[in-house]
This record gives C-alpha cells, structure tokens and sequence, in this order.
C-alpha cells in the first residue's frame, strides 16, 4: 500500500517543506493581521470607514485562490510575493471582518465606565476595548491560519518553488503515486490542526478573566 | 492585452458557449457537483445536528467534528481521498469522487453546527410548554423546535453552499470539470481569455449563488412572520459572530 521506504529517504525533504509552509503561513498571518488591525482600528474609530474596506475584502474572496496566484505572474514573476500577496489578502477578509466585530462586542457600558473613569480614547483602546475584543480576534486568527494553511498548498501551482508540502500532494497526483499524495496531505492537515490548537491556547492565556468560566464553544 | 478585455473577448466569442468545453456545460456541471455533496452533507448533517440540538447527547461530538472539519484543508482532503476512490473506480474515482466526497465532507460542519446551535437556543419554556401540551419528543422536533430554528439551519445551509462552490473550483486540479477547468487549463495553455473569463465565471457564480440564498433565507424569514403572526417574535439569534469560511 505505502511505500515506507520512500517516506524514510523523503524526511529530510520533508522537514524542507514544512519549514517552507510554515514560512509562507507566518509571514501571511503577521503582514494580514497588522493591515487589519490597522485598518480594523480605523474602522471602528470612524465607522465610515467600514464598509468601503469590507466591500473590497469581499471582493477579493470571490477571486479563486487559483487564479489569483497566476495572475500575479506576469507582475511579480515567480517571487515570494507572488505567493504572499495572495496569502495576506485572503487573511484580511476574515482577520478585518473578525477584529471590527471584536470591538463592537464591547458591551456599551464597559465603554462608558472607562470614560467615567478617565481613560482617554487610545488609552481606552488599549486597556479595555482591545483586551475585552481578544476572543473574536483570535477566533479569527484560528480561521485565518487555517485557511492560510490550506492556500499555501494551492500556491504549489504556481511551481515546484513554492506550495510548501503541496509539493508533495501535486507530485504524487501526477506520478499517480498515493504515498507520496499522503505524504504532502497528512502533515498538511496535521499543521492545520496544530495551528488551531496554538490559538486556542493564546486565548486562554490572553484571557485569564474568561478561564474561570470557560465553557466549550464552537468558535 | 489586460486581464478585463481579454475576458470580455473570449466571454463575448461564441465557440466559448459550443461543445464539451463550452461555458453552459461547466456551469452546468460546477452546479451540479455542488448540489450532489451539499445534498450528500445534508442527508447526514442535519438529522444529525437536530439530535444533538434536542437531546443534547453528543454535543461534545458536534463540537469536535466543526473544529476539525474547518481545520482540514480541502485540497489536502481531496490528495487523501484520491488513491482511496480510485481504487474503488479509476475513471470517476480520479475525476468526480474525490472532487463530490471532500466538498461533502467540508460541507458537514457548517449544518450540523448551525442545526445544532438553532435548536439548542429554542427557548427552554417553550419546549416544557408544548411537552406540557403532551406532545411527543418527535413532535416537539418538528412542530415546534424545527420552525424556530429555521434560520439559524437555513443560515448554515447558506454557508456550506458559498464553500462548496468555491471548492468544486479546486476539483479541476484533479481532472474535474466545472469552472476550475477554465482556469487551469488557461494557465497551462496560457490562454489569458480563457483563465481571467473563468474567474469572471467564478466569482459571478459565488456571489450570485450566494445572493440567492440570501434571498430564500428572506423568504423562508418573511413566510414565517406572515403565517404566524401572533408567534412571540424571538427569531433565535446567528449562530456566532465567527466567520464560517
């Protein structure tokens, strides 16, 4: 069924891969998650300023990560921006839309009681709006590295350069050779799962308050 | 020639409407793949989460299931699910199963959490009023508990809609028709038309059909206040503030 003893020679091919998906995640989930706090901070601050951004990260998600990817070729040639541009704007969607939503859940009261007590606005932001907005940030950072997990995968079309262990997924479905598909598709979903457990458990740890009465949630 | 004009021109020439690659048959084909697994996912998705909604056995189970389902990557799925189906037939089990099964199987989550959740949050007196009234647990299911949740399941639907239609893209990669073939086969064949006309199709097709949902959910939304309008209006809130793609 699975030849072992090609995945034994591949290891250190692997251990090439992953670092390179992992690479190509991070450097995504960190450029997308400061645009959005930026732009998410703005558009609480002025709500005017939502719905343009909004609209234009909807956009974006309709564009077929495929495509996307090539399309950028002939603009950036087969550099690491032609696989990270993509990457970032598909974390803005879900990073964007998740940090607005985070600060508006502030209950209004909590607002005003810190006005009551003196806060200036950044001082605000930071103390109170930010921390209370923890758990659908991160909720958002679970979806986003997730989907950035899966994505860098895709941008293995783009060569054999890139894609980190898609590599392995798209050799084997054209060598017609299954352990090298699962060599590529079982880490990948391992690192997806990882991933998701990783910012779980910076929620609890940057939410000590909400540990006492935590309770299972889906999200 | 720039991305939106070499659309238009392979868009406005007609042999791109003709034949075993023509458009209306790819439409055709990326709708009905697409149909096939959210049926599929819902045959199993939705008795499932109205269960666990209503007894409130296996929550732990429909948790589990949502968090790994959305951490899966479809592409990895489809790589894991190819040798299997394809031992099983090598012809459809290279071209269509893989493509059908990962979308079905991604298309789980959504439902069954949101069957889940809408009947979980139907209002506690509520249920003990209609048990009251002496009807049997089914009954309380579909007389009462079922119609509340409505929104809340036809929500979920809607989301695993919007996915499966962006995933059934991905299937080109694996020798499936439907939209995606444009594009791969653009960029293999370097045709601009042909790979920029496909992500025109694409995206029309994701927000078109997502629209669409949007409105049966305003449908099923406005049918409900009409039919009932004495009904206390507490339509239960959205499942979660969390994205579900």
């Amino acid at each position: 069924m699975l030849d072992w003893g090609w995945m034994a020679d591949h290891l250190p091919v692997l251990a090439d891969k992953t670092g390179q998906h992992l690479e190509l995640t991070v450097i995504a989930l960190v450029i997308g998650f400061l645009i959005s706090f930026v732009v998410g901070v703005i558009a609480y601050r002025w709500p005017g300023a939502y719905p343009p951004a909004a609209i234009f990260a909807g956009v974006i998600f309709t564009i077929p990560s495929l495509a996307m990817f090539s399309a950028l070729v002939p603009i950036t040639g087969l550099s690491i921006l032609t696989a990270e541009i993509p990457l970032v704007l598909y974390t803005l969607v879900i990073l964007l839309r998740n940090i607005v939503a985070g600060l508006r859940s502030v209950p209004r009261d909590v607002v005003e009681a810190a006005d009551g007590m003196g806060f200036g606005r950044s001082r605000r932001l930071v103390r109170v709006e930010l921390p209370l907005a923890i758990p659908l940030i991160v909720a958002g950072l679970r979806v986003a590295s997730v989907s950035t997990i899966g994505l860098v995968v895709i941008s293995g079309t783009l060569g054999v350069s890139f894609g980190g262990l898609g590599f392995f997924i798209f050799e084997g479905i054209q060598r017609g050779f299954p352990t090298e598909i699962y060599f590529g598709a079982v880490p990948t979903i391992v690192l997806a799962l990882a991933a998701d457990r990783f910012f779980v458990l910076v929620e609890s740890l940057a939410t000590p308050w909400s540990r006492s009465r935590a309770r299972g949630g889906a999200t | 020639m720039n991305p939106f004009s070499a659309a238009a021109t392979w868009l406005g020439d007609a042999g791109s409407w003709q034949g075993p690659n023509g458009i209306p048959l790819r439409i055709t084909e990326h709708l009905e793949i697409s149909l096939a697994s959210l049926v599929l996912a819902a045959i199993v998705a939705l008795p499932a989460g109205l269960y666990i909604g209503h007894s409130r056995r296996g929550v732990g189970l429909a948790v589990g299931v949502a968090n790994v389902g959305r951490a899966v990557p479809s592409i990895a799925l489809m790589g894991i699910l190819l040798p299997i189906t394809q031992a099983v037939d090598p012809i459809n089990g290279f071209f269509v199963y893989p493509t059908l099964l990962a979308m079905a199987i991604l298309a789980v989550p959504p439902i069954l959490v949101n069957a889940y959740a809408g009947v979980a949050e139907v209002d506690a007196d509520v249920v003990e009023a209609a048990r009251a009234m002496g009807l049997r647990e089914g009954q309380i299911l579909r007389a009462v508990e079922v119609p509340l949740a409505l929104p809340v399941i036809i929500d979920g639907l809607r989301s695993a809609a919007v996915q499966v239609v962006a995933t059934a893209t991905l299937g080109a990669i694996l020798g499936f028709g439907g939209l995606g073939r444009y594009i791969v086969d653009g960029i293999a064949q370097q045709d601009d038309g042909m790979l920029y006309g496909g992500v025109a199709l694409v995206a029309i097709l994701a927000v078109g059909s997502e629209a669409l949902l949007v409105l049966v959910q305003r449908f099923v939304a406005r049918r409900r206040g009409v039919e009932e309008p004495r009904e206390p209006v507490g339509a239960p809130p959205e499942a979660s503030a969390a994205p579900a793609s």
